[in-house]
């Protein structure tokens, strides 16, 4: 199984195993990894699933649509080249290794 | 002694995020979330979308996953029921026996489905939804059912008649007022979902009213209306509001109009009992008066505006509201409270199914809809958010920088959003 690495704000790191098909927020959820909280579920009408990608992953991403690129921009903390909603990243053997940084407030 | 700590009552997403929040705000205290709901909290919305169409399961929906609740020392009693208020001791009792004393009580109690008062509701075959238990009947009846009448043509029941549709049913929806979605949304908006579920194969009737329902050995066999028509069904589902869930408070001697009645805090008049959510009544900036809110958004801002309260931080509440519905390909976001406009402009063009509906109250924007223009939905957030200026000749113009206003909203001093 694919490894995604969470990285929380003061730089403690975590390594789950994600089965291929979910997304990188669920499997912060499912993993108890605090730093997501999902607000919306997923369905891109909140920013709290916001992330910053590792530069060397980000362009292996396929590009964010309008949707997300909208909510980007409502994030509670500062929008980034690397910005990502988690929910909209779903994990590839591709992406073995997938390092997100999560930001300090989600809200 | 053991401090008292929290008490939740009520294990929806206002209930879970009040929990949630105050472990992250680093409240230490006891928290306790009492709900009567067998499940671990989960998300409602998925219920009417996702979860029927078989896109989401049981387990994709759950907030966290059970062991959130432990590893965060939350203690969660499910399926258990508080029966009643002891304020002057700060105590609940709860049905299973047993009192539970608190320093601060959260009633986020949530709703219970508006009852469709005609005969044959009762029957066999005739559905609400609100639960996952309530979910699970209608997935089971979906797998047969042919024929499905929807009652209501509000959200849940524009969703639901959506999924059976692509479920493969004959679908119609039957709505007692003249268009789709009346109370919150404007005509255009109305009409574009009118359209575009016909498009679909789904018949809506507008202005029509079910007066019984009926029965065929017990079970559902379709709807009978007013000016005498009858629609065959194997399946009826009723979406036609919600009731606020008041009685514990009310039977408390708290103030209970359209909600449990709350103040720009949350508070009841008992500063030890909060309201947050779908059964709460508060003050709201936007929309100028008191509401009661039923959406995601307002539980979960309630909700983390309680936690940061009883963490010993208060702040009033001040939220922007929004909300979303999905049905078919089409995803209608609204952000501010359209109630009370007196003039709408469009920006876009419905035939290209994108465009969006801005709402103003004299000079003043209110709120957006927006289908398929989603930066217009969440720089719209910002803008109403910050009291902007925009004028209706400016929001209808697709050449004007919404992202770029939003920004200057944002650099200048906040107006007050009431004025």
């Amino acid at each position: 199984m694919p490894k995604v690495i969470y990285v929380s704000h003061n730089g403690q790191s975590r390594e789950v195993e994600v089965p291929v098909g979910m997304t990188v927020m669920n499997a912060a959820l499912k993993n108890g990894i605090d730093g997501i909280i999902a607000e919306c579920g997923g369905v891109c009408m909140c920013s709290t699933c916001h992330v910053y990608v590792d530069e060397k992953f980000f362009s292996k991403l396929p590009p964010a649509q309008d949707t997300e690129e909208a909510v980007l921009e409502i994030a509670a903390e500062e929008r980034k080249p690397t910005s990502r909603l988690s929910c909209q990243i779903k994990v590839t053997e591709d992406l073995d290794g997938l390092t997100v940084r999560l930001p300090e407030k989600q809200r | 002694m053991k401090r008292a700590g929290t008490i939740i009552v009520g294990t929806g997403q206002a209930g879970f995020q009040t929990a949630a929040s105050l472990r992250a705000e680093g409240y230490l205290e006891p928290i306790t979330l009492i709900g009567e709901e067998p499940h671990i909290p989960y998300q409602r919305p998925p219920l009417s979308k996702g979860f029927l169409l078989g896109n989401q399961d049981a387990d994709s929906i759950e907030l966290r996953p059970a062991a959130f609740y432990s590893d965060h020392q939350i203690m969660l009693l499910a399926g258990e029921r508080v029966r009643s208020i002891a304020r002057g001791r700060r105590l609940v009792e709860i049905e299973s026996g047993g009192q539970l004393s608190y320093e601060s009580l959260v009633l986020a109690t949530g709703a219970s489905n508006r009852a469709l008062p005609v005969g044959g509701a009762e029957l066999e075959g005739v559905l609400y939804l609100r639960s996952f238990a309530e979910a699970i009947l209608i997935k089971e009846h979906l797998e047969s059912a042919q024929s499905v009448v929807v009652i209501g043509g509000g959200f849940i029941g524009l969703e639901l008649a959506a999924v059976a549709s692509q479920l493969g049913k004959n679908v119609t929806v039957v709505e007692a007022l003249p268009r789709l979605m009346s109370r919150v949304v404007a005509p255009i908006i109305s009409e574009f979902f009118r359209e575009y579920h016909t498009s679909k194969g789904v018949r809506i009737l507008c202005g029509k009213t079910v007066t019984q329902i009926l029965n065929q050995a017990g079970k559902v066999r379709g709807v009978h209306l007013a000016d005498g028509e009858e629609i065959p069904a194997d399946l009826v589902l009723i979406g036609i509001g919600i009731i606020p869930n008041t009685e514990l408070a009310a039977a408390a001697g708290l103030p209970v109009a359209n909600g449990i009645c709350v103040n720009e805090f949350l508070l009841t008049p008992d500063l030890g009992i909060f309201a947050i959510g779908d059964c709460a009544e508060y003050p709201n900036t936007f929309a100028g008066c008191r509401v009661r809110l039923e959406s995601v958004q307002n539980a979960a801002d309630q909700a983390q505006c309680v936690a940061t309260a009883i963490a010993g931080r208060p702040a009033p509440y001040k939220a922007l509201p929004w909300f979303w519905t999905d049905q078919f390909d089409i995803k209608l976001q609204m952000a501010g409270i359209s109630a009370g406009h007196d003039r709408v402009v469009m920006r876009g063009r419905a035939d290209a199914r994108k465009f969006s509906v801005f709402y103003f109250r004299g000079e003043k924007l209110i709120a957006i809809d927006s289908i398929n223009r989603p930066v217009d939905h969440m720089m719209g957030r910002k803008l109403i958010a910050a009291g902007a200026h925009v004028t209706p000749e400016l929001a209808a113009d697709e050449n004007s920088d919404l992202k770029k206003l939003a920004l200057g909203s944002e650099l200048a001093p906040q107006t007050n959003p009431a004025s």
